[in-house]
């Protein structure tokens, strides 16, 4: 096929073309999964991809997606440990490896003993599968989600994490999934159980090793049962040229406490839906920073819906936009009718870099019940005169003091991050790109 | 302390200033040499802060006439950090909180630049950390400061010390301290001041800025000043803010204006 008709190719036929990869996949032993797959593809002919007309895309154009010419992954690129090294986290155990979506059994180290299960899909034995279905393309819906639907089609490798009643696994799991080709697309999939009672830390970590462009198009369930406590630190560190789009829908039982931090860092469009549903006395805490640059754009839309009483959520959510970047921060907190003493706070705090560079914040709280706490805000603005003065005044030239206060603005966020190695990871990059040194 | 052959450190003539086109400085004259400590009191709203704070260079602020001359050089064509490496140090009534930036960071960042443009030696992490405990045991702090982000969190009163640790680190030819004991109960009050009393010596100068006597009981001034309207209109010795404490200010501007008219 010519690139002239890739170029005019509409979007329709876009989804149909990666839908081209279907039949290559292997037919997985649970056969819920192949229906799975098939109700997917079904939903997928009723929906086309999101335009600027879309209200929950207004603000992201993502045509220059359609218009790339990708191809499903066909031959696996053969990684050794040593040049995926530099993304070794100190403090973790257990660790999935994907490459380019496929699951690079030779580089990962799994864990399954005691019930526990951090394993790819395809290893799950009958008893673990019997845990897996209940869940698995149950908390992301995509009967209108055309991307959720696309990954849910092409569902193949699945990082799998099942932590059983009671139990605390104290070394955080790594998910890192590495774009190695470009011109490709992947659909990562990832699906975290906490039984009851248990506890875990989760990093969803997405990194290139090369600069082409290529489309990342990432699903993650999270299911919390009753007393269940997740952390989850989401980086996206994709190369600039790249597409990502992903989802993260999490389901929080009563009582449990679910943490998220999510860093946008990478990708020439990015957008990140979070859906974090609350049962009763359920607690968030999501937390987000999009740091980018030249023209790249990030779009983060998050929703937390507390369903039932007792709940509480506090969100804070950061853009540094320098260049002619855009950041997009679409913020919704649902209270519904009889979720009644919920606690919500959220706010969405932005530092434009240039004049070129722009941010669309849209913080939206919807309550249905009278007996609430909640807030929220956003603010705009640059780096403050005072603050940078007080840097000069000890001596720091203005561009340092500006790296600096750029810095330490989304240090808050990352600070946040419970994996002490990620931290310093990401810290590092923070002062490479904001140009500081302290 | 005052004296004899003590050179000057600063010579202030006719200066004006104006912020959003408002002027707050208007003509104002001011001479410290090394070794002196000069209090500069006044009312809300005469120029006091914004005095401290042109001489740092605020950039709010225009300078629209007069000097100033900083051991031998004008002030006004140095860039604020290049004054703060000549040796102004401005400790600020509010300073500012940097969440994110551990305060150990941030001090050695600001140290190692200073030393670096007045030719002399850097820290190593390491080293610096046992410099900066040194310094810190003069303000009574502990070493817990080091570890938190820069202000944040910090009591009135930590900021302050704060302040002074900063002072005490850049080693300044030139301390301007900005209402330092604004929200300092009495015994942070005393740390603060002896560490400033303790900084304090014949090659350096200090110029408080405060509203009220109280901190003059800690660090005695060799002259005392009072702004009116953006200008000094009085100096005398320590016992000039005693009468300032028990009569208040409005006697001193009624008569600087009687003498205004008799000339």
């Amino acid at each position: 096929m010519s690139t002239v008709r890739s170029i005019r190719r509409p979007a329709t036929g876009f989804l149909e073309t990666l839908l081209e990869g279907k039949p290559r996949l292997r037919t997985s032993p649970p056969a819920w999964v192949d229906a799975l797959r098939a109700e997917a593809v079904r939903r997928l002919d009723a929906l086309t991809v999101p335009t600027l007309h879309d209200e929950a895309w207004r603000f992201t154009d993502i045509s220059p997606l359609t218009r790339l010419w990708l191809r499903p992954v066909r031959s696996v690129t053969d990684l050794h440990a040593a040049e995926i090294a530099q993304f070794h986290l100190e403090d973790t155990a257990t660790r999935l490896i994907f490459v380019d979506g496929v699951y690079a059994p030779h580089l990962s180290s799994t864990l399954t003993e005691g019930g526990v299960m951090v394993a790819n899909l395809t290893s799950a034995d009958t008893a673990q599968a019997a845990t897996i279905e209940p869940h698995l393309g149950r908390h992301a819906a995509f009967s209108g989600n055309v991307f959720a639907a696309l990954n849910t089609a092409l569902l193949q490798d699945v990082a799998v994490i099942v932590v059983p009643r009671n139990v605390t696994l104290a070394a955080p799991v790594h998910l890192l999934f590495i774009a190695t080709q470009a011109d490709v697309a992947s659909y990562p999939r990832c699906l975290l159980v906490a039984e009851s009672g248990s506890s875990v830390t989760l990093i969803e970590d997405y990194v290139a090793l090369q600069d082409g462009a290529y489309f990342v198009n990432p699903v993650t369930e999270i299911a919390l049962a009753d007393n269940a406590h997740v952390r989850h630190t989401r980086v996206q560190r994709d190369s600039v040229k790249a597409f990502h789009i992903g989802d993260c829908a999490v389901s929080v039982g009563r009582s449990s406490n679910y943490q998220s931090v999510s860093v946008a860092l990478g990708a020439q469009i990015s957008r990140y839906n979070l859906n974090v549903l609350l049962a009763e006395g359920a607690e968030c805490v999501v937390d987000g920073l999009a740091l980018i640059a030249g023209s790249q754009l990030a779009d983060t839309h998050t929703s937390i819906d507390h369903a039932q009483p007792n709940g509480i959520s506090r969100q804070l959510h950061k853009c540094i936009v320098g260049g002619s970047a855009h950041a997009v921060f679409n913020g919704k907190v649902m209270v519904r009718p009889g979720a009644q003493r919920t606690d919500s706070n959220q706010s969405s705090r932005n530092l434009l870099l240039t004049g070129k560079a722009q941010v669309d914040t849209k913080p939206q709280l919807e309550i249905f019940a009278d007996d609430v706490k909640c807030a929220h805000g956003a603010t705009i603005g640059q780096l403050d005169n005072d603050e940078v003065f007080y840097l000069n005044s000890r001596g720091l030239s203005d561009s340092v003091a500006r790296s600096l206060l750029t810095y330490a603005f989304g240090a808050e966020i990352t600070d946040r991050i419970p994996v002490a190695s990620l931290k310093r990871r990401l810290g590092l990059r923070m002062l490479e790109q904001t140009g500081s040194r302290p | 302390m005052i004296y004899k052959d003590s050179k000057p450190v600063l010579e202030v003539r006719g200066l004006r200033a104006t912020v959003n086109g408002v002027e707050i400085l208007k003509g104002l004259d001011f001479t410290v040499k090394s070794g002196e400590v000069h209090a500069i009191m006044g009312p809300n709203g005469s120029g006091k802060s914004t005095f401290a704070k042109v001489l740092a260079g605020h950039t709010a602020y225009e300078v629209t006439a007069g000097s100033v001359i900083f051991e031998g050089r004008n002030l006004f064509e140095l860039a604020p950090e290049e004054r703060a490496r000549a040796g102004v140090f401005l400790a600020f009534q509010y300073p500012i909180e940097i969440p994110g930036v551990a305060n150990s960071q941030f001090l050695r960042l600001a140290y190692n630049t200073v030393q670096a443009q007045r030719g002399q030696e850097e820290l190593d992490p390491l080293e610096f950390d046992d410099f900066v405990r040194e310094k810190m045991k003069l303000l009574e702090m502990s070493p817990d400061f080091l570890g938190r982000s820069v202000n944040e969190g910090f009591s009135g009163g930590e900021k302050k010390r704060n302040e002074i640790l900063q002072m005490a680190l850049l080693d300044p030819r030139l301390a301007i301290l900005d209402e330092t004991d604004s929200g300092l109960d009495i015994d942070a009050l005393r740390i603060v001041s002896q560490g400033v009393n303790r900084l304090a010596s014949r090659e350096n100068a200090i110029v408080l800025v405060t509203h009220y006597q109280r901190l003059l009981n800690y660090i005695v001034p060799d002259f005392v000043h009072v702004m009116d309207a953006g200008r000094i209109i009085k100096t005398g010795d320590k016992s000039l803010a005693l009468e300032l404490e028990s009569r208040g200010y409005d006697w001193v501007a009624a008569d600087h204006q009687a003498a205004a008219v008799v000339s």
